[in-house]
């Protein structure tokens, strides 16, 4: 089992498995980040899980699909928007509905769409392609790591590094930072809250969208009923624990990464039963989440006994 | 031109929805490079004024000239754009970033894409050079002190091109120290042709910095004076007064031989560690009405809470009935038949989404009475509720209906009737018909000296001083945390010595009658 764990190949597992998580990490840390919790994120992946399937089918690319998929994930970030701040509705209820919608809605679309329940077998969908790049290719261990992974993980190293540039060096950035931490300070100084919160929102759902289209056109090749498994809350708590900033949430993505990349190796050692195996990920998260709090619990009271 | 008004506002008038006449007829005049002090008492109506000229209210009435020609100021980011400032007492600034950051939020300076952040912290730097403000720009706002978090308030206006400044209640927040330099900074300003609006009721302060002074009482304009030609005597008398006279037939005081409260020492800090209770003692016996003014600030509520067991962490005795507090939970202070209304009827008071019956049985729903072993002894609960809803005269459609959903004044009721109906020995009144209808008021008024004739002890707290005068036989005021004066005949006092007292121009050192030993 050790010499699985230490091999490449598990490494780019990791890399695998973190990917959707870091695309819907990013998500949440950009809506928390100016005063949301996008709890959607769940139900947005789903959603584009299956238009990812459904749009590269019907346009026979998987870069339109991706591009049609993300417009779709940005519009279910400006529905949760209308009903959080137009309508005022409890963010936790307004995702709560919208995630219900995607469980029962995308086994119904796909069952319109191709007769196909539950699972996407006879659509067929183009997934996105894997890149080898020469160079790192030839890095020892490191590119074997690297090579041969998905444009999309790609893409979600890439929208860190975005994500980190656009919220710290971008005026918009810094509207969206401020209306989070003090809406009254930013509507005092003429920042227009809503709007920025709705940016906020569209953004979160995209990258939200693009976490969703890898788990049907990258992770896997077709679409599952459920297929998100509550990636969107793991995201939640991933963006918690690294702060709600960009590479933070990086990292600890990775974490996830690596819980599932072990529950993946610990299937095919059969040292515990299967169900157990599946457990990995959600535990993780529950004792991520234990110990980070517990911790910060901790350096608050040293703080405030000094 | 000397004396040229950059600024009037004309005859303003302001109603609020629920009716509260906040402005009437209000008018001032600023003159360019002055310090203008806006004076009043909370609740006078000097917020409102600035809420119309920052443009957070729109006034029913009256107008606004700029510079010589009529404006309309639609919007906070319309006032800024107009050229005033405003620095609010709750400071709007974004904690975790740096000083710099606040400074241009939302007027970033750009190149490309981005933030051009060198050029933002050179004009931050720049701007506190010119005026002289002495903070280093890069640090972030949460680990700054008070003081410098005013101050790049300030420039933060400043930056944005602000030439009349608003500034509300400045050194309610800072240390002496602090002041003291913003005053030399405030008088920089002035020199440099900025024209300030210094809100605040400390006279001291406004004969130290101020040019001229506009004094408002209950949303009215006194008058506006030369503060040089103005004594502070003359200033708090403008500034307190009693709006009518309201005389109760008081009977004669049968004083109880046990003193039922009794102070020593009480030493209270807020949870900033300020220290808002100095060094307090005093007694009170039954059969009596203490009654404790002062400007709102002083040290009441915190003297309140540590009396009714709502805050633990004082220093110094409280005893009731000769039994030491230090360690008794709210319902071991309750169960010696303390009753408190206390100060905010909404978030302390009630709860406003449970019916008028769960509301006046929150206190007693435990007593034997009214609840079995298990369940509440429901038929006796609503026979006692009738009987409270109609002895306190609560208007409502039936004693199932919401507390939130009836008026102030018969929430206030509510209140009362659950206090009043334990029997109590003492009742402890924090702004006891703040807000409420005159009819309810006197009702209130009537039953707390009914209980001082049973030979009650009752701690009248009160911003209304009408109330204050006409049912407290003793009467302490509070300043800075502790009582600047004492009378033992409340009837004898004035309303200008009292005046005096609440603003910390007189203060007695020697107390005489607080304790009865």
């Amino acid at each position: 089992m050790w010499k699985a764990i230490l091999s490449p190949d598990f490494f780019g597992t990791i890399l695998r498995s973190a990917t959707p998580i870091l695309f819907a990490t990013l998500a949440a840390s950009i809506a928390a980040k100016s005063g949301i919790t996008n709890m959607a994120l769940e139900g947005i992946m789903l959603f584009s899980a299956l238009f990812g399937v459904i749009f590269s089918s019907f346009t026979h690319s998987a870069g339109l699909g991706l591009l049609l998929t993300v417009i779709v994930g940005g519009l279910i970030g400006a529905i949760l928007a209308f009903f959080v701040l137009n309508l005022k509705t409890d963010e936790i209820l307004a995702a709560i509905a919208i995630n219900l919608t995607a469980t029962g809605g995308t086994v119904l679309l796909l069952l319109a769409y191709s007769g196909d329940r539950g699972v996407s077998s006879s659509v067929r969908s183009v997934s996105a392609p894997n890149i080898t790049i020469p160079l790192i290719e030839k890095i020892p261990f490191i590119g074997q790591i690297l090579s041969g992974q998905n444009v999309l993980t790609w893409l979600s190293l890439l929208a860190v590094l975005v994500m980190h540039l656009f919220l710290y060096k971008t005026p918009l950035g810094l509207s969206i930072r401020s209306v989070g931490e003090n809406k009254d300070a930013a509507e005092s100084v003429g920042i227009n809250s809503r709007k920025v919160q709705y940016i906020a929102l569209i953004i979160s759902g995209a990258l939200a969208a693009m976490g969703g289209f890898y788990l049907s056109g990258g992770y896997m090749n077709m679409f599952t009923k459920d297929m998100s498994g509550g990636r969107g809350f793991i995201a939640l708590a991933a963006s918690s624990m690294g702060g709600n900033t960009p590479v933070g949430g990086f990292f600890v993505s990775l974490l996830f990464g690596l819980a599932q990349a072990l529950a993946n190796v610990m299937q095919l050692t059969a040292v515990m039963p299967y169900e157990i195996i599946l457990m990995v990920p959600y535990l993780t998260t529950l004792i991520g989440l234990g110990v980070y709090y517990y911790s910060q619990k901790k350096k608050k009271e040293r703080l405030s006994g000094k | 031109m000397e004396n040229q008004a950059v600024l009037q506002m004309n005859h303003i008038m302001k109603i609020y929805g629920n009716g509260v006449v906040a402005n009437e007829d209000v008018s001032l005049e600023l003159r360019k490079g002055e310090i203008h002090a806006l004076l009043g008492e909370n609740g006078a109506g000097k917020s409102t004024l600035m809420k119309v000229l920052f443009g957070i209210e729109s006034p029913d009435q009256g107008e606004l000239i700029l510079n010589g020609a009529p404006v309309t100021i639609k919007s906070p980011q319309d006032a800024i754009s107009k050229g005033i400032g405003m620095v609010h007492q709750h400071f709007m600034l974004v904690p975790s970033l740096s000083v710099a950051e606040n400074i241009i939020l939302g007027v970033a300076p750009r190149r490309g894409i981005f933030i051009d952040m060198d050029k933002a912290v050179e004009s931050a730097q720049n701007i506190a050079k010119e005026y002289n403000f002495d903070i280093n720009v890069k640090d972030k706002v949460e680990e700054i002190p008070v003081g410098i978090k005013q101050k790049v308030e300030i420039l933060k206006a400043l930056y944005r091109g602000a030439e009349i400044l608003i500034l509300d209640e400045p050194t309610a927040v800072l240390t002496p120290q602090e002041t003291d330099e913003l005053f030399i900074q405030l008088m920089k300003l002035r020199e440099k042709g900025h024209t300030i609006i210094f809100i605040s009721h400390k006279l001291d302060e406004i004969k130290k910095i101020c040019d001229r002074a506009t004094i408002m009482r209950s949303g009215r304009s006194m008058g506006t004076y030369e503060v040089a030609d103005i004594t502070t005597q003359e200033m708090s008398k403008l500034m307190v007064g009693r709006e009518v006279s309201l005389t109760f037939e008081k009977n004669d005081q049968q004083l109880t031989e046990q003193v039922l409260l009794k102070v020593r020492n009480l030493t209270v800090n807020n949870s900033q560690g300020v220290l808002k209770v100095d060094d307090l003692s005093f007694d009170i016996k039954g059969g009596e009405i203490l009654g404790i003014a002062g400007v709102e600030g002083n040290g009441q509520t915190e003297l309140i809470d540590a009396l009714t067991g709502l805050n633990k962490k004082y220093k110094g005795i409280i005893e009731i009935k000769g039994k030491d507090i230090a360690h008794s939970s709210i319902s071991d202070i309750r169960s010696m038949n303390l009753s408190h209304i206390p100060e905010d009827r909404m978030t302390s008071g009630c709860a406003k989404n449970l019916s008028i019956q769960e509301n006046l049985f929150s206190n007693q729903y435990k007593k034997h009475r009214y609840s079995g072993k298990l369940m509440l002894k429901r038929k006796a609960i609503e026979k006692r509720s009738d009987e409270l809803i109609q002895e306190f005269l609560i208007k409502c459609r039936s004693r199932k209906q919401n507390v939130g959903m009836l008026s102030g004044g018969n929430i206030q009721k509510v209140i009362v009737a659950r206090e009043f109906s334990t029997c109590p020995d003492i009742i402890i009144a924090n702004q006891p018909t703040r807000g409420i209808d005159v009819g309810a008021a006197a009702f209130i008024r009537q039953r707390l000296l009914e209980f001082r004739d049973a030979g009650c002890a009752v701690i009248l707290v009160s911003a209304d001083l009408t109330e204050i005068f006409s049912l407290s036989d003793r009467l302490a005021v509070m300043y800075k945390g502790k009582f600047a004066g004492f009378f033992n005949d409340a009837a004898h006092v004035t309303e200008d010595e009292l005046g005096q007292h609440m603003l910390g121009i007189k203060r007695d050192e020697v107390l005489e009658g607080v304790l009865y030993e």
